[in-house]
């Protein structure tokens, strides 16, 4: 039996019944870590010792014959923006390179809550800012089916790590894509849930109005069972939602036939691949075999997306990352005389570029004379852009796109021209400015077998939905490549 | 919007970044590309357009409710201790880079 190729329920119920323990999972997926890892890069830190006493509470259980929890025994990793308790969090920054923090995320204490083994802390860019992991202050991330190339980011080693079977499932975050791109890159799938249905505490503020947790895992089955599992209102965060979480995973089941999917042309223009589109194309044709009906909806103002986003998002870091000044508990530089130098320099020298230019841009967009024109503006065509979400799904159920104009790139290909990495995230940042639910899920290769991701947006709250979507076209595409006992 | 040196100067200085030379040449050349692009947000008219400040604001569970009012479950009564106990005192100097038993230690903000 293949331990490091199981889904969460296989994983569950093969401890359940005995078939294996939760000691053997971990110990499978860390010698793994072991044998691969070293070159592909996507954890940070391992934390055996959290992992293996979780591991052994769950084999306690099991032998007791006591019903396991949902997540019991299964292998996870934590994306290093989530705080976790005694064990080092990041954020990929030097800035925090020896933070421990004192508490922990509520996303990941579910997780455990429910079973889960927390095998490390996932690479991730830098504060969640980037598009190909090559941000992290440690290493980058590659791709685990071209080691040239990029993950994809900012969840990089979250969608590596499920890609390479050395986690069952992980927990990335997104702002402007960063769990969907990764997933599309990597082949796996990958939840960005609405805003508010998981909770932000813990989680490591880029963008407090456009942040969120979510799954990366092999099959959408599975990202229903961890979105059942992480959301709900919690009272830590003033802005999750008082909304019932309905069992994602019965929802699958239900038929899709007759519903009624959005195509946007504004997402199937120029700079979209040729493989891509063809790739989106033909699982948009299986979907109509299935029974939805296609239905031509328009986004129009998609093309200001980019730089509403860009202005919205680097204003709101410059506030979140005021906080690291050397004085509690980030890096502080040595050698300085004052208070403003000790800013200063502990700031410069443990900010990345990247970061750098995001705090910068943002603080300029914030500044005085400059306010109305960019911050305020960019906040007032983000009320244009959810609008436009608003008046498409009266007239369909979800929208399908590509994820990612591209297929993965070659590392250090768009390293040197932050703006042209950033037109990358064309497709996703609509969803995080509009604050409603996008899945990626596989779709198709392109001739140099990388990955091609099929995004399928919801209405809020409305995850439901499309998982359903995702669940359906991965039952007639993806052969049963997970092991099932 | 052209973006001058002393612009780049002045922006670091309020974000408390210490620039080398070379990083404020690179990051007036980025700043002024960025900004350049940006500037397409004005080929659109917003004067009636309300700003989307907050997200539960516009998708608040109460319906029945408008603006803040509608996650007026978000609030608790106003008491110490009211949702959980506050960190340890040693907990919370742990992370410190320098600190003494009760406080952080910085360098001296007044220089006489």
């Amino acid at each position: 039996m293949d331990l490091t190729s199981l889904t969460i329920d296989a994983a569950r119920s093969a401890v359940q019944e005995r078939k294996t323990t939760a000691l053997a999972l971990a110990e499978a997926h860390y010698a793994r870590i072991q044998k691969e890892d070293g070159q592909i890069g996507a954890f940070l830190t391992l934390s055996k010792e959290r992992a293996l006493e979780q591991a052994d509470r769950i084999d306690r259980m099991a032998a007791e014959g006591k019903r396991l929890p949902p997540l019991g025994g299964v292998p996870v990793g934590i994306k290093d923006v989530m705080s976790t308790r005694g064990v080092r969090t990041t954020a990929g920054s030097k800035i925090l390179e020896h933070y421990i923090p004192p508490y922990d995320c509520t996303a990941v204490a579910r997780m455990e809550a429910a079973g889960a083994v927390m095998l490390g802390k996932m690479n991730c860019d830098e504060f969640a800012m980037g598009s190909s992991n090559e941000n992290s202050a440690f290493h980058p991330v590659r791709n685990p089916r071209d080691l040239n190339r990029v993950p994809g980011g900012s969840s990089g080693g979250s969608a590596a790590a499920v890609a390479a079977n050395m986690a069952v499932v992980t927990l990335g975050s997104d702002t402007g894509g960063s769990i969907r791109q990764p997933a599309s890159f990597c082949g796996v799938v990958g939840l960005m849930p609405t805003y508010g249905r998981v909770s932000r505490y813990g989680l490591i503020a880029f963008a407090s109005s456009l942040d969120h947790i979510g799954p990366l895992a092999k099959t959408v089955e599975d990202t229903a069972l961890v979105l059942r599992t992480i959301a709900g209102r919690d009272p830590m965060d003033s802005t999750s939602a008082e909304v019932p979480v309905p069992d994602y995973v019965a929802e699958l089941a239900k038929p899709v036939r007759g519903l009624k999917l959005g195509v946007a042309k504004e997402y199937f223009g120029e700079g979209l691949d040729d493989e891509v589109r063809r790739a989106v194309e033909s699982a948009i044709d299986k979907l109509k075999e299935l029974g939805c009906e296609v239905v031509p909806v328009s986004l129009p103002h998609t093309p200001y997306a980019i730089p509403t986003y860009y202005l919205i998002a680097t204003a709101e870091a410059s506030a979140n990352l005021a906080r690291y000044d050397g004085v509690r508990y980030s890096r502080r530089a040595r050698g300085v005389k004052t208070l403003s130098e000790m800013y200063r320099r502990s700031r410069d020298e443990g900010f990345g570029a990247e970061v750098k230019r995001r705090i910068m841009l943002g603080t300029y967009a914030l500044s005085a004379g400059y306010y109305d024109a960019y911050y305020l503006k960019a906040q007032k065509v983000r009320t244009l852009l959810a609008r436009d979400f608003e008046e498409a799904f009266r007239k369909v159920d979800a929208i399908v796109t590509p994820t990612s104009p591209t297929a993965a790139f070659r590392l250090g290909e768009k390293s040197n021209d932050p703006l042209a990495m950033y037109l990358a995230d064309i497709y996703t940042v609509t969803a995080d400015l509009a604050g409603i639910p996008g899945i990626s899920i596989p779709c198709g290769e392109t001739k140099e077998r990388l990955p091609i991701g099929l995004q399928i947006l919801g209405k809020h709250f409305d995850e439901a939905t499309i998982l359903r979507v995702a669940h359906a076209y991965e039952q007639v595409t993806v052969p049963t490549q997970y092991a099932h006992l | 919007m052209k973006i001058t040196d002393k612009d780049v100067a002045y922006v670091a200085e309020l974000a408390n970044l210490e620039l080398t030379d070379r990083e404020r040449a690179a990051m007036q050349r980025d700043l002024n590309s960025i900004l350049d692009y940006m500037d397409r947000l004005n080929q659109l008219d917003t004067s009636n357009v309300p700003p989307m400040a907050q997200v539960s604001d516009r998708y608040g569970a109460d319906e029945s409710r408008q603006g803040s009012e509608r996650f007026a479950y978000a609030s608790r009564e106003d008491v110490v201790e009211g949702l959980r106990k506050s960190l340890p005192h040693q907990e919370a100097l742990e992370n410190a880079p320098d600190a003494d038993d009760d406080f952080f230690r910085v360098p001296k903000v007044i220089e006489r």
